[in-house]
């Protein structure tokens, strides 16, 4: 705490170099209270998702994961405890099999002797920190976890390449000829921003239907493609570039589309990157359309699958706790790698 | 190379080697059609999808909703008039659901109202005091920021389950509870704390979102006018009463309108916490009309359209507000 006094003293904004304000301790308040709670739950799912199920099912729940130490006696996996002995002192013993509160223990060491029948109330599993990766590798293997990751990754690419494409048309279209109608067909664009999805998802269903891409992937792609604000953020920034060049491309005989693909997007790289990221975000993350599009198993997206593994009857936390994490990554390296992009994205031009 | 510049060439790489092998066509086309053409083939594909996928449907919607049964194409549906509508809006007593003729459909609508104030003004003022910590001079400000700012990425399943977890009998947050001396909760079972979940982990998940927006509107205030009070040794809660808070306006209003109409909207997160429930107790229109549409042993479309109609009402004029108010903050 003096390390921050320290530097709350010399930087704080009321802080004119005579120590605390008050507003300086709520500022570290906030912000270690911030941390606490907004990390926490994150912190505490990937601790979680090390477990095992047993480990899983106790409560008070220990902060990192443990598990029991087993040995291997006659060919089988046996459990490890400390013993209390009723002269007092403790043995490490593995279990052999248990009947009701008796449980009959041998001596590692000595497997062969006979077994000494124990109460379960004189003995305390042997416990060691362990990762249960298997959380990790059985829903690939046994589940279709693998087949939804596929699913989502190809939703992902596909909708932000056409997203940029559609959307990089469009702006340039508006930002760089005047054209009649162009103000009309802004004002549609702009009018589109009031009708959400959840707005339009009956008629959504059965136009989608009509056109035969129900429970298919390109169902869930193609409405998702002509956002607005992709066209408005590109557009913006198009209205940036200078039409002299465009001029003096016209004047070396460039043909529209050139103009379009050879001098508007290079130079329209970092609006194409800010959109491009929240795209990915977008189309990683969407929930509700997909709910509804895709009906069999083998087409579920991530978050559907995650969802409908959450909502069985007899949840298997340590699955889901393990494939949410696995979820996360991509949204975690996006994140890690590319947070100027987003934040300016959001100060700029308020997407999300 | 910068990162920036990069990430730039790597989002436009595939386009314009796509546009390469179109090249050759599109020359032909301009031959052919001139400029206009051009013009409305730039415009075509993002107005065909938007035409397709967003105006037809909204046209339907309208249709939809004065019709009735349960099948999916508008032709095989009988007309009703306005029976759906009626339906809906029939009550003895508007607030008290229970005297309803769709008594989970005003559950839903009083469900929703509920949590938009709270969930929206809990959110602005934990994000109005998030942006003005973050605009002192701190070390590691990145990393601050950042903290705040990661849930807004994360999915609303995967916040759902993060907070299920934490929420169940057994978990995180009732082991608070024991450690601080205080009885478990169950809080996910109960009625007042499940909405309670609903509204917290609402605002944990978008804090960030706002934080940040508000954070660019406090930077963009000028510095000589904290100078000038500096000088003039104006008490803090002063400078924040006279310069930040004016000045800050019309990015509080963007906010609040963006916020508005996002929570009118709430259906995932919650959805994926609670299911709804306890009963209906986090009941929101979203998933009235999701359920009512798609997920209920007897869909009713039409209803569901309907519904859908009188949530669209409440989002124009929040759209418009917040339109009109972006362009004010523009134009500062």
């Amino acid at each position: 705490m003096r390390g921050a006094r320290f530097l709350t003293r010399r930087r704080g904004v009321a802080g004119s170099g005579r120590g605390w304000h008050w507003t300086d301790i709520a500022t570290w308040v906030w912000l270690v209270g911030g941390t606490v709670l907004m990390f926490g739950p994150a912190v505490w799912l990937v601790l979680s998702s090390f477990k095992t199920p047993a480990a899983l099912a106790e409560f008070p729940p220990t902060i990192l994961p443990y598990a029991q130490q087993t040995m291997e006696i006659d060919g089988r996996e046996r459990p490890l405890f400390t013993v209390t002995t009723p002269d007092g002192t403790t043995q490490t013993m593995a279990e052999l099999r248990r009947v009701g509160i008796v449980a009959q223990m041998v001596d590692p060491a000595a497997p062969e002797a006979e077994p000494l029948r124990v109460n379960i109330a004189e003995r305390e599993p042997l416990r060691e920190i362990a990762f249960a990766t298997s959380n990790y590798t059985e829903p690939f293997l046994r589940f279709d976890f693998w087949r939804f990751f596929r699913n989502s990754v190809f939703v992902t690419v596909v909708a932000t390449a056409l997203t940029l494409l559609t959307n990089s048309m469009a702006a340039f279209a508006l930002s760089k000829y005047d054209f009649r109608g162009r103000n009309a067909v802004m004002l549609l664009i702009i009018a589109t921003l009031m009708v959400p999805l959840s707005v339009i998802l009956v008629p959504l269903y059965s136009v989608v239907s009509a056109v035969g891409l129900l429970d298919t992937l390109w169902g869930v792609i193609l409405p998702t493609i002509a956002t607005p604000t992709g066209v408005f953020l590109l557009r913006q920034y198009m209205l940036t570039i200078p039409d002299e060049l465009l001029e003096a491309a016209r004047m070396d005989h460039a043909s529209e589309w050139q103009i379009y693909w050879r001098i508007v997007l290079p130079l329209a790289a970092p609006a194409l990157a800010v959109l491009a990221i929240f795209s990915v975000v977008w189309r990683w993350n969407d929930f509700l359309w997909p709910l509804v599009v895709l009906t069999s198993t083998r087409n579920y997206t991530l978050q559907i699958g995650l969802n409908s593994y959450a909502g069985e009857l007899n949840v298997q936390w340590h699955y889901i706790l393990a494939m949410t994490v696995a979820a996360i990554v991509p949204v975690v390296l996006v994140f890690v790698f590319l947070q100027r992009f987003i934040t300016s994205g959001i100060a700029s031009a308020g997407l999300k | 190379m910068s990162l920036g510049a990069r990430v730039g060439a790597a989002a436009t790489a595939p386009l314009r080697a796509l546009a390469a092998a179109l090249d050759p066509a599109m020359r032909g086309w301009q031959r052919l059609a001139g400029r206009g053409g051009m013009i409305g083939l730039f415009l075509l594909p993002n107005l065909a999808i938007f035409t397709i996928f967003v105006l037809v449907p909204i046209g339907l919607n309208v249709a939809y909703s004065m019709t009735g049964g349960a099948q999916v194409f508008l032709a095989d549906r009988p007309f009703v008039g306005g029976e759906q509508y009626a339906r809906l809006l029939e009550c003895e007593n508007h607030l008290r659901p229970r005297t309803c003729r769709d008594d989970t459909f005003w559950t839903a609508v009083w469900n929703t109202a509920r949590f938009v104030v709270l969930q929206v003004g809990l959110m602005t003022g934990a994000a109005l005091v998030t942006a003005l910590i973050l605009n002192r001079s701190l070390p590691a400000k990145g990393f601050w920021r950042a903290v705040f700012f990661f849930p807004v990425l994360l999915s609303p399943v995967v916040v759902g389950l993060i907070w299920r977890w934490i929420l169940q009998r057994q978990g995180l947050a009732n082991l608070v509870m024991v450690e601080g001396g205080l009885e478990p909760v169950n809080w996910l079972v109960d009625r007042f704390w499940a909405f309670a979940a609903a509204v917290g982990v609402s605002v944990w998940a978008h804090l960030g979102f706002y934080a940040l927006i508000l954070l660019a509107g406090l930077q963009a205030i000028p510095k000589d006018l904290y100078e000038a009070a500096e000088m003039d040794g104006t008490r803090p809660w002063r400078v924040f009463r006279r310069i930040t808070l004016p000045l800050l306006t019309p990015n509080l209003a963007v906010v609040v309108v963006l916020a508005l109409i996002r929570a009118v909207q709430i259906f995932d997160e919650a959805y994926v916490l609670t299911g709804g429930g306890p009963g209906t107790a986090t009941m929101f229109l979203t998933q009235y009309i999701y359920e009512t549409g798609f997920a209920s042993p007897v869909r009713n479309p039409g209803l569901a359209a309907a519904a859908s109609i009188l949530m669209a009402g409440v989002l124009v004029v929040l759209t418009l507000l917040r339109l009109s108010r972006q362009r004010r903050a523009a134009q500062r």
